[in-house]
């Protein structure tokens, strides 16, 4: 197979856009398709700071690749979940990609706060990814206040966003469906813009890139993501895109384009306020974040409460 | 050949493979869902095999 702009051997075939590119076609390829991303959805521009969450896996290594090539001022970003080796590997590679690349990287472990997500699935009974969810949205909130950027950026791709966008039809989870965009604009000062460059880039070509530039990335899956529906949802819409490729971009594409807008529209503006527990922006007294917390250290107490001794009679 | 199948890191030996699409048939894999790489090289679809061949097919599917 050859290359379809150079005619060289080529190493990938990505049949949604009916071509094959040889590696030095590919990442220049890649590299234009999230610019024009950038540019096109106005994500952000030379004098943006922009937060990367990084995970140590192959997107948002190659996403902070992309931009820190393009000559963008970039801060990585790495939230250290706990989850034993997995975890730790993670970092490594994080850790290890910056220093290569002489980036700038913040971390911030979990467990240092007496919150691991193991520690959290054991004293709530809550399900990981819930407890991960609200972990990253508020530190990575907070870092981007912390170390002064105007943008937060994170690696999600178009399966990711194929998958939640199937699961947000199918149950019609309208509410979900206003706030997935590409770019959602904050809703508070102490918020900034969050971006997803990546969002019509596949799974295959972040995974290609990350190969052909050599970034060392976790493979592993973290073990709490066996049997999650977004992986079924995946596995669905794989099925469609060898019948009929192309499927997963319109979708995605067509959605942000003709539909984002009309539940968007219909979404109800709540005005934040500052949480009691953190002073971060808030819907309630206290934030997510501060909630869960506040319900880990109930639980914690209420164990370690000794149990009445048994008395006869 | 020796194919090794990751993440899982399973180890499998097949034979009589001519190339990369009769690979990924047999096993039942989607093209677009794995990488295959054979040492520092990625390999399309209509790559020959050899049998002394050490392949690897790297799935790209991730997340929770």
């Amino acid at each position: 197979m050859k290359c379809t702009r150079c005619r060289q051997p080529a190493e990938v075939k990505l049949r949604a856009h009916n071509s094959a590119f040889c590696r030095p076609c590919f990442v220049f390829f890649f590299q234009r398709r999230v610019a024009r991303a950038v540019e096109h959805d106005e994500m952000f521009d030379r004098s943006s700071r922009i937060l990367v969450a990084v995970s140590g896996g192959k997107d948002s290594l190659a996403l902070w690749d992309v931009l820190a090539s393009e000559g963008y001022q970039t801060v990585g970003f790495h939230l250290a979940l706990g989850i034993g080796g997995y975890s730790s590997r993670s970092r490594e590679r994080t850790e290890r990609f910056a220093t290569a690349r002489g980036l700038e990287l913040r971390v911030h472990a979990l467990a240092d706060e007496g919150l691991a997500i193991p520690d959290i699935v054991s004293a709530t009974r809550r399900p990981a990814c819930s407890a991960c969810g609200t972990f990253k949205r508020h530190y990575f909130d907070a870092a981007a206040l912390e170390h002064g950027c105007d943008v937060i950026a994170t690696g999600h791709n178009l399966d990711d966003e194929a998958a939640r966008l199937l699961g947000n039809v199918l149950h019609w989870q309208t509410d979900h469906l206003a706030r997935q965009r590409p770019v959602m604009q904050p809703r508070h000062e102490k918020f900034v813009r969050k971006v997803k460059p990546l969002y019509l880039t596949s799974e295959l070509e972040t995974a290609t890139y990350a190969f052909m530039r050599g970034i060392d990335y976790v493979v592993e899956e973290c073990p709490n993501a066996a049997g999650a529906t977004q992986l079924t949802y995946k596995a669905v819409l794989d099925r469609l895109e060898d019948v009929s490729p192309g499927t997963k971009v319109g979708f995605v594409r067509d959605f942000v384009a003709r539909a984002s807008g009309v539940f968007a529209r219909d979404e109800q503006g709540r005005e934040a306020r500052s949480c009691e527990g953190c002073g971060m922006p808030s819907f309630g007294a206290l934030c997510s974040f501060c909630s869960l917390r506040a319900e880990v250290d109930r639980k914690l107490a209420a164990r370690a409460k000794p149990v009445p001794a048994a008395t006869d009679g | 050949m020796r194919v090794c199948l990751n993440p899982q890191g399973r180890e499998l030996r097949i034979d009589g493979i001519a190339r990369v699409g009769d690979l990924l048939r047999r096993l039942e894999i989607l093209p677009g869902t794995v990488l295959v790489i054979r040492g520092d090289r990625l390999l399309t679809e209509d790559a020959p095999l050899a049998p002394d061949d050490d392949i690897e097919l790297r799935s790209v599917v991730s997340g929770g």
